[in-house]
């Protein structure tokens, strides 16, 4: 991270087009899913896989526009710390889950 | 520490600048690290959720209750407010006292209006007879999103005390690095809140 000119929070000099440019893909990857659940268009499994796609592609979006991280050099330690985050949320929840299906399932006597 | 002190007499005394950026990249670096264990936090908030997420009970269910139309709007206004957040930088890079100040008093209302819009559903939420202890269902995401609500709440206290550091210091080097934690608090707030919408109020609604 040292000395470059772009740092987490906009610390640095983003400029007005990229965040106008966040902001425009943040709302048509907002309105997507709430279209899809509100008009109850497609079949669930299509509409939740939807909005996955569309949460993790926003996060991605305000992670590039309006946090300007950019995976360059200058940002190494920032890059890293953030994917050793998403193993850890990843773990933590997909592990919580996996861990409670199996005691639910093992618990249900007799069924 | 020798390495530092070796770098500092290598290079030169004139470039003041380049070192205040290096003090200022350390700082951003450990708020980045709060960051993350912040994430940590809400990521064991969500497994609760998902682990919970069919625990009702036979109490009130989501779908029931969740409005969509009211929570495009909170979107909305959180979504605006991180882009407002972010002109406001645009205006403390350059300076601008004035631009910065009325971004950031929007930023700031925009802040407000969601936080209302928040309490006013929980208390309506309770009053159609979901309260936290209603069922485990109702638990996890009355601490999920009020947990969120607090940081947000947590984010306007901390704005309205950079006004006054501002008011009373102006752009100086620890203000600045006092805003650039701030925005990037705020642009997290916001991240966290589309795995809301998406995870409890989409696929609840569903």
């Amino acid at each position: 991270m040292s000395s470059t000119e772009t740092g987490p929070g906009g610390q640095a000099h983003g400029s007005v087009q990229e965040y106008v440019k966040g902001l425009i893909l943040s709302i048509i990857l907002t309105v997507i899913p709430f279209y899809l659940v509100m008009t109850g268009t497609g079949s669930d499994t299509f509409v939740v896989i939807a909005i996955v796609i569309a949460a993790i592609a926003q996060i991605l979006v305000q992670m590039v526009f309006f946090l300007h991280m950019n995976g360059s050099s200058g940002q190494t330690w920032l890059t890293a710390s953030a994917v050793y985050t998403v193993f850890i949320v990843l773990f933590v929840i997909v592990g919580s889950l996996w861990i409670f299906e199996h005691l639910n399932h093992n618990m249900l006597m007799g069924h | 520490m020798t390495a530092l002190t070796n770098d500092h007499d290598l290079h030169d005394h004139d470039d003041h600048h380049h070192h205040e950026a290096e003090a200022a990249d350390r700082y951003m670096f450990g708020f980045w690290l709060y960051i993350i264990s912040d994430c940590l936090l809400f990521a064991t908030l969500f497994a609760t959720y998902a682990v919970m997420g069919q625990n009702f009970d036979n109490q009130i269910t989501p779908n029931e209750l969740f409005d969509l139309g009211f929570v495009a709007v909170e979107t909305a206004l959180l979504l605006l407010s991180s882009f407002t957040f972010g002109m406001a930088m645009l205006g403390a890079n350059v300076e601008n006292m004035a631009k910065m100040k009325f971004w950031l008093i929007i930023t700031a209302l925009l802040g407000l209006s969601f936080l209302g819009m928040e309490i006013y559903e929980f208390v309506h939420f309770s009053h159609e007879g979901a309260t936290p202890q209603t069922s485990g269902y109702w638990t996890s995401f009355y601490s999920l999103v009020a947990t969120h609500g607090l940081h947000v709440t947590a984010g306007l206290i901390w704005m309205s005390l950079l006004f006054v550091h501002f008011n009373r210091d102006g752009f100086t080097n620890e203000n600045k690095i006092r805003l650039a934690c701030l925005s990037l608090f705020w642009h997290f707030l916001d991240i966290i809140w589309i795995c809301v919408f998406s995870f409890v109020y989409l696929r609840g609604a569903m």
